[in-house]
């Protein structure tokens, strides 16, 4: 599904990402670990068209290559970023917001556009799956949010648009035992054969939750040791330091 | 339609287009025969021919203003038409049916039809083609309940006694250059009048359009809420592409009497220029209300997305005890549009509350500054204001400027001022993207949030036009 082939970035003549190979496959579930400053974040933004690197190397989603392609347009074609922080939009509905990137993505795969009534009982549904409390959705958009409100609704919006590469962000920092547990539900009950997740995390704990298939180490801006789910384990009795 | 081409391949600016029509104009220049001209050509009584004259002696010894940060070339008054109007117009008609296919097919275009069957449900509309009112809607329904909607020229003939009474009550003659320019040549606009203890059933509204070249609009508004009344009032604005500068002095009076209510909404959207500033509308505007009964309120709402420059401070004068008085605004200013504008809230009552919010929008190389006045008297005890101003840049190229004037003159009242100014975030436009929308509709959305507080105080019929029309003025800032 994503091929990364020999990615190199920077930012004003700083190199973050310095030959990054990687394959994902649909149907498999990646972690990248990684120390701070290791370019993990960096990864997620490139994935999603972040303007503002300069890039070289290639990216192929389901054989496209993505170098000309708009984070509006990528994330029509299926990229999901769920983010590290989301971000406070003052004014603006929940709802409203979800129901505008829903029907934006919805006409151009082609499907007929959800009226108000329809994409409320949709919502309603996802959100009562993960516990998420209706008043919130009249709010506005993660303004006053928790840190954990915030990240649920990361989640509910990845399970209203229905992406195929999800890209989680840190999804776990600052996210108490039980908001962790919904989160990882969230992402557990959204696999399927034909979806593919790439989670960023520092510690192993959301990864005792959502088993991964492969866990990488990535260190200064390469992946320099890619193993099985215990892996993760292994580095958080060790650290990195001794890779 | 001379104009046709320009439309189609101008989506900015839709209204652009100019209807070519026959018209009737006063001689150029600023003297008293074109005052004559006006007077006679309204077939006004002598009281009110001598009004205009004496706002007329009194202009030849004011100054035009020059404390506003816009600048701009100075104004040739001796080459202006002051009166336009199409030759159809001077014909009586009993009927909308008979008006001018021209100008019904305008007004059509701009998306306010005025014939019976197609007509906007529960508004009430004049519609103000350069300097006359060329049609006004609903008018028996409004009469069966006492409510006088008309054009003010139709006003000063039959309702004398109400348009002398209250006519220049909030803005004497001799306020300031422009409001006495008006005051000596003003042509036409709507009169509004509320009976006790009446609530209008519906909106009342009126459409200014400037057509004709070289010609300056000066309209004047006087809307008289009696005891215990209620009106919602709509007026909306727009000109052609020109590359000239065109002048609309408009003077608004509002007067609110004891527990009665005037809202007043305005979407202007005269022709803002070019992407270079060339041409567009000066829009310098009095607006006054005076809340002179006890526990009246008035509260002006405006969304200010067009003019070249625009330059006015809607205010109340809160007399009346407990009389509550609003401002809520939004200015969009865009390429090289500049505007001047904010509130002033007079206290004089006792326990008179006042509350501004301003939301000020920046973008290309364009400059926005809120000025406002909060004057708190003596004899206003207990007396409270809450202004809020945020100021939103795109861009790096822009403006913001907020300058607030504060004045208590009492140890028991309260006032409150906050002030932001952010720019349009980056990082929120990135999430936006990632939700699969594209640079302007993520504009749109995050402009329209910030402008929410005062869009929700239109009247339902306009606030989804005026979120069309915040996201077009803005279209092409970004990115």
């Amino acid at each position: 599904m994503l091929e990364i082939k020999n990615l190199k970035t920077s930012v004003n003549d700083k190199t973050i990402l310095n030959g990054l190979n990687l394959n994902i496959k649909a149907g498999e579930v990646h972690a990248i670990m990684g120390p701070n400053g290791s370019g993990k974040s960096t990864l997620a933004n490139i994935l999603s068209g972040k303007q503002g690197y300069n890039v070289s190397g290639e990216i192929n989603f389901k054989g496209e290559d993505l170098n000309k392609v708009s984070i509006e347009e990528r994330a029509q074609k299926g990229i999901f970023l769920a983010f590290q922080y989301p971000l406070e939009i003052p004014g603006v509905n929940t709802n409203n917001f979800l129901k505008t990137s829903l029907n934006t993505i919805r006409k151009a795969r082609g499907q007929k556009e959800l009226d108000t009534l329809s994409f409320l009982n949709l919502v309603k549904k996802k959100s009562a799956e993960l516990g998420i409390d209706e008043k919130f959705l009249s709010r506005q958009l993660n303004v006053g949010f928790s840190g954990g409100e915030k990240k649920k609704n990361e989640i509910l919006q990845m399970k209203l648009l229905e992406p195929e590469f999800i890209v989680l962000d840190e999804t776990d920092s600052g996210l108490d035992i039980d908001a962790l547990r919904i989160v990882a539900d969230g992402v557990n009950s959204s696999r399927t054969k034909s979806n593919a997740f790439l989670i960023i995390t520092h510690y192993q704990r959301l990864l005792d939750y959502i088993k991964p298939d492969f866990v990488h180490v990535l260190s200064n801006g390469k992946i320099t040791k890619t193993g099985n789910s215990s892996l993760g384990i292994e580095l958080e009795k060790t650290g990195y330091a001794n890779l | 339609m001379k104009t046709q081409k320009d439309i189609n391949t101008n989506q900015e600016y839709k209204y652009g287009f100019s209807t070519d029509i026959e018209n009737i104009r006063s001689p150029k220049g600023l003297n008293e025969d074109t005052i004559k001209f006006i007077s006679n050509i309204k077939k006004e009584p002598k009281w009110m021919l001598d009004w205009r004259l004496k706002a007329f002696n009194r202009l030849k010894i004011l100054k035009e203003p020059n404390w506003q940060k816009p600048k701009y070339p100075k104004i040739d008054y001796q080459n202006l038409y002051y009166y336009s109007a199409p030759k159809s117009s001077s014909k009586k008609i009993n009927s909308l049916d008979e008006i001018d296919p021209k100008i019904l097919e305008t007004y059509n275009k701009l998306g306010i039809p005025l014939q019976e069957q197609e007509r906007l449900s529960g508004v009430a509309v004049d519609a103000v083609f350069d300097s006359v009112s060329v049609a006004t809607t609903f008018k028996e329904a409004l009469t069966k309940k006492g409510i006088i909607f008309c054009p003010i020229s139709e006003a000063i003939i039959k309702h004398p006694d109400l348009v002398k009474k209250y006519l220049g009550s909030v803005i004497p003659i001799t306020d300031h250059y422009f409001a006495t320019l008006n005051s000596a040549v003003f042509t036409d606009g709507s009169f509004v009048y509320i009976p006790p203890n009446v609530r209008c059933p519906m909106e009342l509204s009126t459409y200014f359009r400037i057509n004709a070249t070289e010609t300056g609009q000066f309209e004047r508004t006087l809307i008289i809420a009696d005891k215990g009344s209620y009106v919602s009032y709509l007026e909306g604005c727009t000109a052609p592409m020109r590359d000239e500068n065109q002048l609309h002095a408009a003077n608004v009076e509002l007067i609110a009497l004891d527990d009665a209510e005037i809202k007043y909404s305005t979407v202007q959207n005269w022709y803002p220029g070019d992407k270079n500033g060339v041409g567009g509308i000066y829009n310098f505007v009095t607006k006054r209300g005076a809340c002179r009964g006890k526990n009246s309120k008035i509260s002006w709402t405006q969304v200010e997305t067009g003019s070249a420059i625009t330059w006015k401070y809607p205010s109340c004068i809160l007399q009346g005890d407990n009389s509550v008085g609003e401002f809520y605004s939004i200015a969009i200013t865009n390429n090289h549009q500049k505007a001047d504008t904010g509130t002033k809230m007079i206290h004089l009552g006792k326990n008179t509350k006042s509350k501004i919010i301003s939301k000020g929008i920046s973008a290309g190389k364009a400059d926005n500054t809120y000025r406002g006045l909060v004057d708190i008297s003596t004899k206003a005890t207990n007396s409270r204001n809450y202004t809020q101003c945020d100021s939103l840049l795109m861009g790096n190229q822009c403006g913001a400027h907020t300058v607030p004037y504060i004045k208590n003159k009492n140890a028991s009242s309260t006032i409150e001022h906050e002030a932001t100014t952010t720019k349009i975030n980056e990082e929120q436009l990135f999430y936006c993207n990632q939700r699969g929308l594209n640079q302007e509709e993520a504009v749109s959305l995050i402009v329209n949030g910030f402008c929410k507080e005062v869009l929700q105080q239109l009247p339902m019929e306009f606030a989804v036009e005026a979120q069309k029309l915040v996201s077009i003025s803005l279209e092409g800032s970004v990115g």
